[in-house]
C-alpha cells in the first residue's frame, strides 16, 4: 500500500506549489471554493495558503455539517431530551447552540444526553435499557446518511429512532454560485461525499456554470493537485469536472449506499443556519419508516429557531463572504472554549479550524 | 464529520470486518456498503466502510505527480 506519508513528501509539495505559480495568470484574482470541514482542516493545518500566488484565494463554503444544522432541529432533540428520551449524538453536536439552549446545557440541567462514537454504540444501548426511548440525532452529509439508511433499513429496537438532520452538498454549491459578489472561479469537490454520490451530481457546475470542479483527497498533496488542476483549467478557459482522489472515488459513487439512501429517504427542502430554505437538500425518512422518525413518533416538530445570535457572523462564515477573523467576535468572545456561534463549536468549523491554527492563518 | 481513515481488513464475518488502522489493535467495522475481502484496504467513516481504497490508483496517482512535475521541470 502506498504508504500516506507518500501523499504528504513536502518536496512534491513545493514542488506542486511552483507549478500553480507559474500556471497562474499574473493578471486578475483566482477564487476556489472548497465545501469541505476537513479541506479546511488540511489547507490550515499544513498553512497551504502560505504556498499560493497572492492572487489566489481559497475560501471555504459551508462544509461544516454540525455548523449548518439549524437551530430548530437542535430545539427539537432539546424538547426531545426534556421529555425523558434519552438523547445520543456526536461529541460535535453537543454543544451546537439552539434557540434556548444546548443539548450540552439541557444535560447539564438534569436531561439524559450521551455521546456516542458510532450510531451502533446507540442502538445497543437502547437494547440493554429497553424502558426507555432512545434517539440518535444524525446529523452529516452524503457520506454519513447511509449509515442511517443503513439502520433504518436493519433490525431497530422499538425503542429507538432517529432525529435526522442531513443535508446534501450540492445544492449548498449551486447558492453560492448565486451570491453575487462571492465570484468564485472553480471548486474543490469534497473527496468522501464524492466517494458515495459520484461525480454525476456535480456536471451541473460545469455544464451550466461554467464552473472548473475537481474532486479532491484530503492529504496536503492531494489539495494542493486539486488548486493546481483549477489554475490550469482556468488559465486555458476551461470548465472541466475531475478527479484527483481517483483511489477512493469511482465516477458512480458507490452503488449500494445510493440503493440505501433512496430506499430510507426522500429528498426535500431544507434549513441551513446562516443560509435558509435550500430546496431539494435534506434527506427525510419515508413515511413507511415512521416509527424510526423520531418527529413523527413523538410529534415534535419545531419550524422556526433563532440561529444566529446578535454580533456572530456565522452565517457569512459559512458562506465563505468572510474570514473569521474578519468577524469582530473571533477569539475575543467567541472561543474555542466559550463558542458563541456554530462554526467555533464544531472541529470542523471554519472558525474553530482557524482558532486552532492561528499561525497559518495570517 | 466526514472524516474517513483507510484500514484493512483482516477477517470477515457477515456485514462484520475485523480491521487494521495501522495501530496493530484490531477494530470492528461494518463492512455491509462495500465488497470487501481479506487484506483490501477500506475507507472507514463512524465504524462503516463506505469504500474501497484502490491500491492501483493510489499508485498511479503517486506517478501522476511524479511524472507530471519531471514534464513541468
Amino acid at each position: 500500500m502506498a504508504g500516506n506519508l507518500r501523499f504528504r513528501n513536502p518536496e512534491l509539495a513545493q514542488s506542486i506549489a511552483a507549478k500553480i505559480n507559474v500556471t497562474t495568470p499574473k493578471k486578475g484574482k483566482i477564487k476556489i471554493c472548497h465545501v469541505c470541514g476537513t479541506h479546511e482542516w488540511t489547507i490550515a493545518h499544513f498553512g497551504l495558503r502560505s504556498l499560493l500566488p497572492e492572487n489566489v484565494e481559497v475560501i471555504a463554503g459551508p462544509g461544516c455539517p454540525v455548523c449548518i444544522v439549524p437551530a430548530a432541529e437542535i430545539d427539537e432533540a432539546v424538547e426531545l431530551a426534556k421529555q425523558g428520551k434519552v438523547i445520543t449524538c456526536f461529541g460535535d453536536v453537543l454543544r451546537v447552540p439552539g434557540s434556548q439552549s444546548s443539548l450540552l446545557e439541557t444535560k447539564a440541567a438534569g436531561a439524559d444526553v450521551r455521546i456516542v462514537y458510532a450510531v451502533t454504540d446507540a442502538v445497543e444501548m437502547a437494547r440493554r435499557e429497553p424502558q426507555k426511548e432512545f434517539v440518535f440525532h444524525a446529523v452529516g452529509f452524503e457520506t454519513t446518511a447511509p449509515i442511517t439508511a443503513l439502520e433504518v433499513l436493519g433490525d431497530l429496537p422499538k425503542n429507538f429512532s432517529f432525529l435526522t438532520s442531513h443535508r446534501l452538498i450540492p445544492p449548498a454549491m449551486e447558492l453560492l454560485l448565486g451570491v453575487g459578489d462571492l465570484e468564485i472561479n472553480g471548486f474543490i469537490a469534497p473527496g468522501h461525499v464524492s466517494a458515495i454520490i459520484g461525480l454525476k451530481p456535480y456536471e451541473l457546475f460545469t455544464r451550466v456554470y461554467r464552473m472548473p470542479t475537481v474532486v479532491a483527497g484530503f492529504e496536503p498533496n492531494d489539495v494542493l493537485m486539486a488548486i493546481y488542476m483549477i489554475v490550469k483549467q482556468v488559465s486555458e478557459g476551461d470548465s472541466k469536472l475531475e478527479n484527483e482522489y481517483s483511489r477512493i472515488v469511482k465516477p458512480e459513487g458507490n452503488p449500494k449506499a445510493l440503493e440505501v439512501l433512496n430506499k430510507a429517504f426522500n429528498i426535500t427542502a431544507g434549513n441551513w443556519r446562516g443560509i435558509g430554505r435550500l430546496p431539494d437538500s435534506a434527506y427525510q425518512l419515508r413515511p413507511k419508516f415512521a416509527q424510526f422518525d423520531a418527529r413523527e413518533k413523538f410529534g415534535v416538530h419545531i419550524k422556526e429557531g433563532k440561529d444566529i445570535l446578535l454580533g456572530c457572523e456565522c452565517h457569512l462564515v459559512i458562506i465563505g463572504k468572510i474570514k473569521p477573523k474578519e468577524c469582530p467576535m473571533f477569539m475575543k468572545a467567541c472561543t474555542p472554549a466559550k463558542p458563541v456561534g456554530a462554526c467555533m463549536v464544531s472541529s470542523e468549523g471554519t472558525c474553530r479550524v482557524w482558532a486552532k491554527n492561528v499561525a497559518t492563518q495570517n | 464529520m466526514c472524516l474517513a481513515i483507510p484500514a484493512k481488513v483482516m477477517s470477515l464475518d457477515g456485514d462484520k470486518a475485523r480491521v487494521d488502522f495501522g495501530e496493530k489493535v484490531l477494530r470492528e467495522v461494518n463492512v455491509s456498503l462495500v465488497d470487501a475481502k481479506v487484506g483490501d484496504y477500506v475507507l472507514v467513516h463512524a465504524g462503516y466502510a463506505i469504500q474501497l481504497v484502490e491500491e492501483k490508483e493510489a499508485l498511479e496517482t503517486l506517478q501522476l505527480w511524479k511524472d507530471l512535475l519531471v514534464a513541468g521541470e
